[in-house]
């Protein structure tokens, strides 16, 4: 008999051999939080620049007591799912603002933002369609992808052209379902969405937008890059989540489809799971007040944003991506340099992410900063000059950038 | 083999050298993914390379069936066919 755990070897080796020079990266524990951008870290305050906490409200006072509220009034969880005995009324006016605040008829909310994109794609796709997605798509999609059991086309990251040409060499009949992401998770660039659009109009399609990390961030109101590039009429459905600028933990899909309710009974990754807690519907549904109330918290992210780009850039460290976005990325030259960098910066008291293939695009190395609009500017000043002090030497190195 | 099966995997292997950065010897049967220790995105990245050459699509559910050169060499040679 083969040991199941065999095939799991190999990463216990990595494991090990990233064990030797210090902390675990993917193992970290906040044994307090102080708020959205501190936290002790081994026994050290430290500063956190890695939580995609975009907006800073994980600890705005009217978000805790409207969760107390919601906790001491509704129980701890719902113990059932929403197809059952987890629906609640605060759930419905969550799913009702949220439509509202995007300007859609319909939104359903999930219990996380894995689960929308899970429930979402394999919602809309079927074994006979095709997804066209694009090739840095978060796990989520591709998870999302498998679920749904259509055809998985998977095209050029950012390239239009590429998506044009495979959509003309489609042979199969039945639907087509195309997914962007409003920012890119690991390097932060966005889509070219019109030229995306303008690929739409020839070939046909439907089109989801996952704003995960763009939603609250991007655009006048902060309904994500179909805002910002003016084109939400032709972004079929948005995926968001709450674990980001929202500050909580869930995810909604919303669209304007007439059938779009009928998802809630074609979507196992929302009907077989337990709704989320009354404590966390009550957060997200003030958090999304708060956004709407504080257009403010959107200049001070971008401008946070900024400020971290083009001091990294001033330092000479080659970034993920070419424009400032609240993830900036810089690129190491390999896994175990990436590794003992990012423990110096813990070490000296900022939390990044490190981020390493296969979660990674293109066999990158990435130390991923998220930007906050709770850091101050002399947090980001702060980051810069450890980040000069640790990784300048390093990340030189990075060939072809 | 058919006849045009020696192309194929004579391109195929051509295409694969980018990613082969430990040298190893392909043969047919060789495994893409295990025998060249590749992670899953570089193999989407070389089929991908290979889906441009050739003016194909290589769905990812049939790329979870293909293991070895030999079957990724068939997967091209069906769908080259297909295209033509």
């Amino acid at each position: 008999m083969q040991d199941l755990f065999e095939k799991h070897r190999g990463l216990g080796e990595r494991g090990a051999a990233l064990a030797r020079i210090g902390s675990n990266p993917l193992a970290v524990s906040n044994s307090q939080v102080i708020s959205p951008t501190r936290a002790i870290i081994n026994g050290r305050e430290t500063i956190l620049a890695g939580t995609n906490n975009y907006m800073g409200v994980t600890f705005d006072p009217s978000c805790i007591a409207a969760g107390q509220q919601a906790l001491a009034a509704f129980g701890t969880g719902t113990t059932g799912s929403r197809i059952a005995n987890g629906t609640y009324d605060m759930h419905l006016a969550l799913e009702r603002e949220i439509a509202d605040f995007l300007g859609r008829r319909h939104c359903i909310v999930f219990s996380t933002g894995y689960q929308a994109n899970l429930g979402m794609i394999a919602g809309l796709a079927g074994p006979k369609d095709t997804i066209y997605l694009d090739a840095d798509s978060h796990s989520s999609i591709y998870d999302g992808c498998t679920l749904s059991r259509a055809q998985l086309v998977r095209f050029r990251h950012n390239d239009p052209e590429d998506l044009d040409r495979r959509l003309a060499r489609a042979d199969h009949e039945g639907g087509r379902l195309v997914v962007l992401e409003g920012i890119y998770s690991m390097v932060g660039d966005r889509p070219p969405l019109a030229e995306f659009i303008d690929v739409k109009r020839r070939r046909g399609f439907q089109l989801l937008v996952d704003e995960a990390h763009s939603f609250g961030v991007l655009g006048r109101n902060g309904r994500g890059l179909a805002e910002e590039a003016g084109l939400e009429e032709e972004c079929d459905f948005i995926v968001g989540t709450f674990s980001k600028s929202i500050g909580a933990i869930g995810g909604f899909g919303a669209g304007n489809h007439p059938m779009f309710e009928l998802l809630r009974y074609a979507m196992r990754p929302y009907m077989f799971t337990a709704s989320s807690s009354p404590a966390s519907i009550a957060t997200s549904l003030q958090a999304l007040r708060v956004l709407k109330a504080k257009p403010e918290l959107r200049e001070r992210i971008a401008a946070n944003s900024e400020r971290l780009f083009n001091g990294f850039r001033a330092l000479g460290l080659v970034t993920g991506c070419g424009v400032p976005s609240p993830v900036v990325a810089v690129r190491c030259p390999d896994e175990m340099s990436c590794y003992a960098m990012w423990n110096q910066l813990l070490d000296h008291g900022v939390y990044v992410n490190m981020a390493i293939p296969p979660g990674t695009p293109g066999g990158l190395c990435l130390l991923r900063c998220s930007v906050s609009a709770a850091h101050t500017t002399d947090d980001i000043d702060e980051i810069i000059a450890l980040f000069g002090a640790v990784v300048s030497k390093g990340s030189r190195r990075v060939v072809n950038g | 083999m058919n006849d045009s099966d020696p192309a194929i995997f004579a391109k195929i292997c051509e295409l694969l050298q980018a990613f082969n950065k430990k040298g190893v010897a392909l043969e047919p049967d060789l495994e893409i993914m295990t025998g060249l220790e590749i992670d899953s995105v570089a193999v989407m990245d070389f089929v991908m390379e290979v889906e441009d050459h050739f003016d194909i699509d290589i769905p990812l559910n049939v790329l979870s069936e293909t293991r070895s050169i030999q079957d990724l060499v068939k997967v091209v040679a069906e769908r080259t066919m297909r295209a033509a």
